[in-house]
Order: structure tokens, then sequence, then C-alpha cells
């Protein structure tokens, strides 16, 4: 079993190295493996794909890898904490709530008249995001303490998207058409839209949230067996559930603040992992969905270049299947 | 051991237990019986540090549960809940690993030791063959022995466990109450069960602890039987008890 888990790791990081040269091949300009490693070796090269390599490609890529791998290790940690396995950032209302915080943040600020610089608009937009994400989660986390009906939850997830989004259409309403441009260009949902400059605060932000992730590992295995099991292991709830949901807010909040909302992935790739790995123990289910989830994103963008569509239209029809077979077979996976 | 002193629990503004002092005894095997909504899981969820009360005190091995750190209660007190545990994908050592809890690292990381103790944990409960099973392939019973095999592996001198018999076949729940009984004499372990089995508990158990709301009696099995609290609370106008055979008949 563990010889195994050996191979499909390396097989899995093989993948992403692959797939992320891939990436960064495909697009509207036809780029080489050669010009590539040329830059990379600082080599002689055009100055202009030079420029496309580094500025645009680069970073969509490594944006590809860091929001797969952020999403799908939150959605991991929601479906074990909430027992539920169709928690997910998404299905939760958590992408719903960064929405939010980001509607108010570029529909809103301008109403009020405020405005500012594009490096401070970007710190705005991740701290609108983080806020409107750790809000709603709260609520979640509240309310599924009182009621244990996984159904009632995803209700509860799918309502906090309704509102949602009719506040975000009477902001709409009320909007000036610049504002309105730009906030309708950010819930299509883009990996391309991320500067070299924003990556400086998103790097950070979701190596904190994995970096937690990783020390609620155990906590997590012990939740594995409920609440209660977990309290008579000497399991700290309340810590635990706090750094989990700080951890979610901050993988599922960046990634939503600078990539618009990405369905599915959060909730389809940890499914992935446990299949693919035949294991429930999150020691090897956190990297497996790490890396799963970067696989994932980077042939989401892959597929959505070479088709010209939004990426989280590729993640939805992609993911979709991967949902309705969890449901399909019922099992309880968490 | 486990004792009690003027112990009252509860749950909102009702009492069920009032004014509780007693002991559990360690080396024994005690039912705690009771009809339903009188409070044994209240009390065991209590006992386990993971159910509050109202006053008193509860002492574990001569200290108080209040002053029991999370860290000192895990390795003095295993509890097996009536949660069903039955995740795909889950292998049946990994939960009873998951008992080493207390004594393993930040990541949770296994020594030679804590898999000694694994091993032997899933051998007491006869369950060494299904170690590498997952946790949805099992039959009630089996899912039951490994929650048992996980609390052993916590290795604490006490251990509760709520009603462990219920979702099991007749030998099945003869098999499980055996086995309790024989940990508890040989390993020294205070054990105490909530049950509905009547005749189990007074068959194979050395005490019983009967909740007559809102009181609790703790008596020898023997002596319980004679003591005519039984006949008291299980005889209501379809059905009675009679202390000769130990049973509940259908009155004729």
């Amino acid at each position: 079993m563990r010889k195994n888990s050996t191979i499909l790791f390396t097989l899995l990081a093989l993948c992403v190295v692959v797939l992320f040269a891939a990436d960064m091949c495909v697009g509207s300009v036809d780029i080489t493996l050669r010009d590539i490693w040329a830059v990379i070796t600082g080599g002689e090269c055009d100055p202009i794909t030079t420029k496309i390599i580094i500025d645009i490609r680069l970073t969509k890529a490594l944006m590809a890898i860091l929001a797969g791998a952020a999403l799908s290790v939150s959605g991991l940690q929601m479906q074990t904490l909430f027992r539920n396995p169709l928690a997910g950032p998404y299905v939760l209302g958590v992408s719903s709530g960064a929405s939010l915080g980001v509607a108010l943040f570029i529909l809103g600020a301008p109403l009020l008249g405020l405005g500012g610089s594009s490096l401070l608009s970007s710190f705005g937009v991740a701290g609108a995001a983080w806020i409107g994400a750790a809000a709603v989660l709260a609520m979640v986390a509240a309310v599924s303490r009182r009621i244990k009906d996984i159904m009632v939850i995803l209700i509860l997830g799918m309502m906090v998207g309704s509102a949602v989004s009719a506040i975000v259409q009477v902001l709409q309403y009320m909007s000036h058409e610049e504002a309105l441009k730009s906030f309708v260009v950010w819930t299509m949902g883009s990996l391309g839209d991320v500067s070299t400059t924003q990556l400086l605060l998103i790097v950070p932000a979701v190596v904190a949230g994995l970096t937690i992730a990783v020390a609620v590992i155990k906590p997590l295995n012990l939740l594995l067996l409920g609440e209660p099991y977990a309290r008579t292991m000497g399991l700290n709830i309340g810590r635990t559930r706090m750094l989990i949901l700080l951890s979610t807010t901050l993988l599922a909040g960046t990634v939503t603040a600078f990539c618009g909302p990405i369905g599915f992935i959060g909730l389809a790739i940890p499914h992935l992992a446990r299949t693919m790995f035949h294991n429930a123990d999150h020691r090897i289910l956190m990297p497996a969905t790490a890396l799963l989830g970067a696989v994932a994103l980077l042939i989401c963008d892959i597929v959505s270049k070479l088709l010209t569509l939004p990426v989280n239209t590729i993640t939805a029809l992609l993911g979709i299947p991967i949902v309705i077979w969890v449901v399909v077979r019922n099992k309880n996976i968490v | 051991m486990i004792r009690f002193t003027n112990l009252s629990l509860g749950y909102g503004d009702r009492t069920l237990i009032d004014n509780l002092t007693g002991e559990v005894a360690a080396g024994a095997l005690t039912a705690l019986v009771g009809r339903n909504g009188t409070g044994k899981s209240t009390l065991l969820r209590a006992i386990a540090g993971i159910g509050d009360y109202f006053g008193g005190s509860i002492e574990l091995c001569g200290r108080d549960l209040r002053s029991l750190s999370a860290a000192d209660l895990a390795t003095t007190i295993a509890f097996v809940t009536t949660d069903k545990v039955r995740i795909a994908n889950l292998r049946c050592r990994d939960v009873v690993g998951l008992g080493r809890a207390p004594y393993t690292n930040w990541i949770g990381r296994m020594q030679a030791q804590d898999e000694d103790i694994v091993n032997e944990a899933l051998a007491s409960v006869g369950m060494s063959d299904y170690a590498d099973k997952t946790m949805d392939q099992m039959s009630d019973g089996e899912c039951q022995r490994i929650m048992i095999a996980r609390a052993l592996a916590q290795q604490t001198p006490i251990i509760l466990l709520d009603e462990p018999t219920a979702f099991l076949d007749m030998p099945n729940r003869y098999e499980l109450c055996s086995l309790l009984s024989r940990l508890a004499h040989d390993e020294k372990k205070c054990i105490l069960f909530s049950t509905h089995e009547l005749d189990i508990a007074l068959e194979l158990c050395d005490a019983v602890a009967l909740i007559s709301p809102p009181q609790v009696h703790i008596l020898p099995t023997d002596e319980m039987i004679r003591s005519g609290h039984i006949e008291r609370l299980f005889t209501n106008g379809v059905v009675e008890f009679n202390p000769a055979t130990k049973t509940v008949k259908v009155k004729g």
C-alpha cells in the first residue's frame, strides 16, 4: 500500500511538471519548449516572447497550480470538518461570500466616492474577499453545530449563494458603467488577470493557508470519527475549528478574490484523491489533494485556452460528472 | 475507578439525576440500565468530559474531572459512542491507530511500540484478520469491535461505552459483553456501559448502576436483584420482572 502511494505521488508530481510546461506553450501566440528553456536558462530569445512567457504564461501557470491546490485542500478540510461529502468552498457559499465582499468593494467603493491605486485595490479586493468568505464560513459553522443534517447545511449554502447574487444585482443596478464592467470581468473567472505584483500577495496567503492545513492533519484524522470521539482523544475542538476556518478562508478567499469564483474543483478533487489512493488518512490525502488539484486546474486552463472559454466553465463541465458520481454512489466518504 | 459525589445533571432546565453519590469499581464490568430518556447517555457524556453537569463532582482514578486537562483526560478515559463510523477507504488498523493519538506527535506518527499496541488491541477483540479491511465493508458487530479495539489502544484505566449492544444480534451481544467482562477482569480496567439488555446485564456484569429518576443505585449484581429496584422500574401494565429467573415476562 505504501509502495503504491509513493508511485502515485511520483506520477502526480511528474504530471504537474509536464502540464506546467504544456500550459506555458498553449495560448494565442505559439511558444515552443525551446523558447521557454531559453528564457529560463537566460539564452537568446525574442524580447516579445520573453515578455509573454514571464509576464503572462508563467504567472498564469503558477496561478493555476496555486489555485488548484488551494481550492482542493480547502474542500478537503471542509468535507472532513462538516462530515459532508458534498461540502466545498463553492457549495457552502464561501465563494459567494467572497464574491459579495468583492462586489461591495468594486461596486460599493466607487458609490461612496472611494478609489485608489492599483496595489491598494488589490489588497482591498483580497481583504474584501477574505472578510466575505470568513463571514459565511463562520455562519455555516455556527449553524452546523446545532443542525447535524447535511441537507440543511447544503440548502443553507445554496440560499446564501442566492441571497448574495440578489444583493450583487442590486449593487450592479446602482453602479456606474466602469465599476460594473470591472466586476463582470471578475465574475468570469480567469487565471490570466493576475499580475506579477499580485502574486506577491497571493503566494504568501496561499502558503500560509497550506501551512495551517498541514498543521491540522492529525486533528482532521481524529474528526473522521466524529466530534465526540475526537474530543475524548484530547482534541481541542474549538481551536481546531478556528484553524480550519482560517485556513479555508485564506485558501478559498484568496483564490476567489483574484481569479473569480471557480466552482467544483474544491468539491470534486478530494473525492478523486480518496478513490485514487484508497485511503482516508489525511497524511496521504492532503498532499494527494493538493497535487491532484494542481493537475486538474492546469488541465482546465489548457482546455480553456484551446477553446477560448472562461476557466470556470471548464471546471464545472469536468467537475459536475464527479459530483454526480459521488451522489449516486452515496457512500459514507467522510 | 469512577467516584460520584452529590452529582446532579440533566439538560436545559430539566434535572435527570440528582444527588448521586457512589462509585464504579476498577477491575469490574458495570452495566448502566434505565428507561428511555432517564439520562444514561447524559451521565456517560458527563463522565467522559464531553457533557456538562450541574453540580457535585466526578472523580476519575482519584482526580477531579474538572481539574484534568484534555490531554490528561484522553489518557484516563476512553469512550465508545453510538456514532457510526462507516467511512469508505478508512482501514480498521488506522481507526485503532487513532486511539494512540494522545501519545503520538503533531502529525500522528506511529512508533514501533504504537504499532505493537494496535496489533494487541486488534488481537484482544479477535479482529486481527480484519486489520486491512475498510470500515464500510464491516458488519455492525465487527465495527463495534473495532471501536472497542480503538478504546483499548488508548490504554486508559477507564472505558465507557454507550449502548454497545444496540444493533447487534443475540449471539453477538453475549459475545461482546463476555469480551468486555474479560477485559475488565484480565486487564483490571473499570468498564461502564449503558444497555437495555437487562438479562445480559444481570448475567454477565459484576455490578449494575440503575437509574430510577432522579436517583441512581449502584450495587453488585446479586444485591441489585434482591433489592427490588428492578421490579419497581421495569414493571408496567404489560410486563413484570421475576427475580428468581432474572427475566422479564409478559403478565399472564
